[in-house]
């Protein structure tokens, strides 16, 4: 029923992209409140100090260049994890498969890595060149993920995370197996990459390359989701998938890529793990990065550019872990708790999307 | 179980607004004992609105409810159940998968935890014989046809003892003839003085027939109330739409041949349970003329339309396009030029959280001027655009940037108009384009429909609504089963006659 009489007709109110930017930012906030709150609760329960361990967590994740440093480390790998999960999800995929293709991707990286350094190959030559093999590796596995849920018809949140214990299983048989330096004693590693082949930090700091690649790939996704007829497409097949095909919109193509952009990024965060971090792989390439990943995702309302600040927060929650346990003798799951716990208020808040009056764009909805 | 006697029901000044809405203003509506009352209105007149109050969906602002006589006070669905007041809703709220007869029991509010079949069918049957009409109570629902199951609807509340039934459009999903069956049934129980019927309806015919009193709401307020046998259709329309008059039908004139015809050639399709949804469907629409497809929803209307707009995979067949195939892909929607108002827009044709701008790019988006060759879009073009059409099109939205979600049915469609028939059409393939609309957006819509069928495009049209098919086709199919079973020109045929081959009584 339209009620507005004909002189209102014509005046479109300007506040309607505010209004919904504002949303998008204000109710996941909420939600970090709310999960803040409940997680003082939980600490209260335990008889400690809330107050000290939210001072605990800026100390250690942003109070001074050691701890900044210490955060953008961590949020590196968060970030790719992040636009793994955020991109398919975009054309309404819940992929759990970053995790694997991270895991794939450097392995592949280290492993290809020894026979060029063997062969003697400038690293400048050779790192691009892992690194693509590393996107590819991650981009196949994930994209698997979307073509058996195209043309298969198998639930894809259910297939990549099998994938992703999957690759955990190769990468360890791999690793034990046939890939196996025997130097490596305590921990079954691969060959360690040579001094040369290492990427160095960003100079001045102790912060590694991975994170300028992320803050690229976030830039660039978020050109190919909001500026580009792909990522049009994608959004209109993940916001009605049968107005898309109705629109003759190849919807199965832009799935399946959209799953091997998801991979490669999540690929390029195992590369520089490898790389950059460990110099080598083995078990601890699965550290849960891809599943934090989605967690991140999930805050950033799958906004690739607000992939990035998220990406900081929980790097920093990362990053301060080590001294909340040690000044408040907490144990090591205490920062699981809290990503639990923001986890289901972030579920909670999705239902007051279009909800909350002072967000209403338009009064003329129909009610009969 | 003893039929106790038909209640009235009264409203007294009931008013409701939804923010600065006002859907309901003063109404009084008076139901008296044993009779068929009519509640008549546009869409978005207040009808919902009003009967949503009376169950206790809504809390009224204002005003109250006499049932009998005596102040109720209805909180929730639950106090009007307990009241005796039963709703049958306009689309079917039985488990498909359950027999009549377990359905009558679990719709009970005491239903035990573990259920006595041999007692509950020893009670069904005792209340079954004294019930005017029979339903196969060991039938799946899933087998039963239409009417049967909005008898079903009806008997249910008749079982759970309510005896003031509201109807919410109870014919729309029905045969004329099943229609009739149902309403005639319900007229002679309630001049019996077993139960009071309160029918919300837009149908004329249906309400000069069957009903004994009316009332007419427009605009959330009272616009008359009367006996429904004495009066005029002319009246009641006047009410309904007010001064506006009668819209007049969309003109027909004589098309140029030039676009090339669409033809159906032997299409069959199946659905997810491997059945014929679609069967051997042979039929061609010719440039500059509209064919109409009539029939029950459910017998493989929408899935024609599925297969021809790429929503079902065609299982065998062909499509062409003039003298060349077609597939539904972009590539040949844009070749061909081939159009949709696919039916439900929110669900088929529009993303409900996208902005009305952007929703209207769809088809243009990755076309210059809206996108360069590397395929970047210009946002601003696109809200440019859209602004441009949503002010052509006359589509009453707040901004270009609102998502097309908050936006009213009507203008959800006016919008897909906007975007599908702003330029030149030569197929256009169109499903209950008014379903749910009110008067204005449906004389805008047809109007738009015949307009591109006057500039030759040749376009097909699927419609529950035998009205609106008369009013736009010029040739009529019946559909029923997956199979067409009946094709006319519109001037050779008639109601009647459709009416039967829908019904399945063709010769």
């Amino acid at each position: 029923m339209s009620v507005i009489s004909p002189t209102m007709r014509r005046r479109f109110r300007p506040d309607a992209r505010i209004a919904t930017i504002a949303e998008a930012i204000l109710i996941p906030v909420g939600a970090l409140i709310v999960a803040a709150l409940v997680f003082s609760v939980f600490l209260l329960v335990l008889g400690k100090d809330p107050v000290r361990f939210f001072g605990l967590v800026w100390t250690g994740g942003a109070a001074s260049a050691f701890s900044l440093q210490n955060t953008l480390q961590r949020a590196a790998p968060l970030i790719l994890t992040g636009l793994a999960f955020a991109v398919p999800a975009r054309i309404g995929l819940t992929l759990l498969g970053a995790e694997g293709a991270l895991v794939l991707g450097g392995f592949t990286a280290a492993v290809t890595a020894i026979p060029m350094i063997q062969a003697g190959w400038s690293p400048w030559i050779g790192l691009p060149l892992v690194a693509g093999i590393a996107m590819s590796v991650g981009g196949v596995w994930v994209g698997l993920a979307g073509w058996l849920r195209h043309y298969r018809g198998v639930n894809e949140t259910i297939s990549s995370l099998l994938l992703t214990y999957i690759a955990i299983a190769i990468m360890n048989f791999l690793v034990e197996g046939v890939f196996r330096d025997p130097g490596s004693t305590n921990k079954a590693s691969t060959m360690p990459l040579s001094a040369d082949w290492r990427i160095g930090d960003i100079p001045g700091t102790s912060v590694h390359w991975g994170l300028v690649a992320g803050l690229i790939l976030a830039a660039l996704l978020w050109i190919l989701m909001e500026r580009t007829t792909f990522g049009f497409s994608a959004r209109i097949a993940g916001g009605n998938l049968r107005a898309a095909q109705a629109q003759g919109l190849p919807v199965g193509r832009l799935a399946i890529a959209s799953c091997a952009i998801a991979g490669a990024c999540a690929g390029l965060a195992g590369f520089f793990e490898v790389v950059a971090v460990h110099g080598q792989a083995n078990a601890s390439l699965a550290a849960k990065y891809g599943f934090t990943g989605i967690l991140v995702a999930f805050l950033a309302r799958q906004n690739t550019l607000a992939v990035v600040p998220v990406a900081c927060l929980f790097g920093a929650l990362a990053a301060s872990g080590g001294l909340v346990q040690r000044r408040m003798d907490m144990p090591d799951a205490t920062m699981l708790v809290l990503q639990g716990i923001i986890f289901v208020t972030l579920l909670v808040s999705e239902t007051f999307y279009g909800r909350l009056p002072f967000f209403r764009t338009s009064q003329s909805g129909d009610r009969t | 179980m003893t039929a106790t006697q038909a209640p009235s029901l009264r409203t007294f000044h009931m008013s409701k607004a939804f923010g600065q809405l006002q859907a309901l203003d003063d109404i009084s509506l008076d139901v008296a004992a044993g009779s068929f009352h009519a509640l008549l209105g546009e869409n978005g007149a207040g009808k919902s609105t009003l009967v949503k109050c009376i169950m206790g969906f809504y809390q009224a602002d204002a005003g109250q409810v006499m049932f009998n006589g005596h102040e109720a006070k209805v909180r929730s669905p639950r106090d009007a159940h307990a009241l005796g007041i039963g709703m049958v809703y306009q689309h079917f709220t039985l488990v498909p998968c359950l027999t009549a007869a377990e359905n009558l029991v679990i719709a009970r509010a005491d239903t035990p935890m573990v259920i006595n079949w041999k007692t509950e069918r020893k009670r069904l049957d005792a209340f079954m014989e004294t019930m005017p009409f029979q339903v196969r109570l060991d039938a799946l629902v899933s087998t039963l046809s239409a009417g049967e199951k909005q008898k079903l609807e009806i008997l249910k509340l008749l079982y759970l003892n309510q005896r003031f039934l509201i109807l919410d459009e109870p014919t729309s999903v029905l045969t004329p003839s099943e229609a009739d069956e149902v309403l005639g049934v319900l007229r002679d129980m309630a001049h019996r003085n077993d139960v009071t019927v309160l029918m919300i309806s837009h149908k004329f015919r249906e309400v000069k027939t069957f009903c004994d009193s009316f009332t007419v709401l427009r605009r959330g307020k009272c616009a008359g109330t009367g006996d429904a046998r004495t009066a005029s259709i002319a009246e009641l329309s006047h009410m309904m739409i007010g001064d506006a008059g009668l819209r007049p039908p969309a003109t027909r004139t004589a098309a140029p041949k030039s676009a090339p015809a669409l033809h159906l050639n032997n299409l069959s399709a199946r659905d997810v349970e491997g059945r014929h949804v679609v069967s051997n469907v042979t039929l061609t629409v010719p440039a500059g003329q509209i064919v109409g497809i009539a029939g029950v929803s459910g017998n493989g209307q929408s899935a024609l339309i599925e297969v021809l707009s790429g929503q079902r995979a065609l299982e065998s067949g062909h499509i062409t396009v003039g003298d060349a195939a077609f597939s539904p892909t972009r590539r040949n929607f844009d070749r061909f030029k081939v159009f949709g108002l696919p039916e439900e827009p929110l669900r088929n044709a529009v993303v409900p959280r996208m902005t009305v701008a952007e929703n209207i790019a769809f088809r243009s988006f990755d076309k210059s001027p809206l996108a360069n060759r590397l395929g970047i879009l210009s946002p601003a073009r696109i809200r440019k655009r859209g602004a441009e059409l949503i002010n052509k099109f006359n589509v009453h939205t707040s901004s270009p940037d609102a998502p097309i979600e908050t936006l009213s049915g009507g203008n959800v469609q006016r919008a897909v108009l906007a975007r599908e028939l702003s330029g030149a059409v030569d197929v256009l393939i169109v499903a209950n384009p008014c379903f749910g609309l009110d008067f204005a957006s449906v004389a805008d819509i047809r109007g738009k429909i015949m307009e591109s069928r006057n500039k030759g495009a040749a376009v097909l049209l699927v419609s529950e609504d035998l009205d609106e098919i008369f009013e736009l086709a010029d040739q009529i199919a019946v559909m029923s089963e997956g199979q067409i079973t009946y094709l006319a020109a519109t001037a050779d045929t008639d109601t009647m006659q459709v009416g039967q081959h829908i019904a399945g009584h063709g010769k």
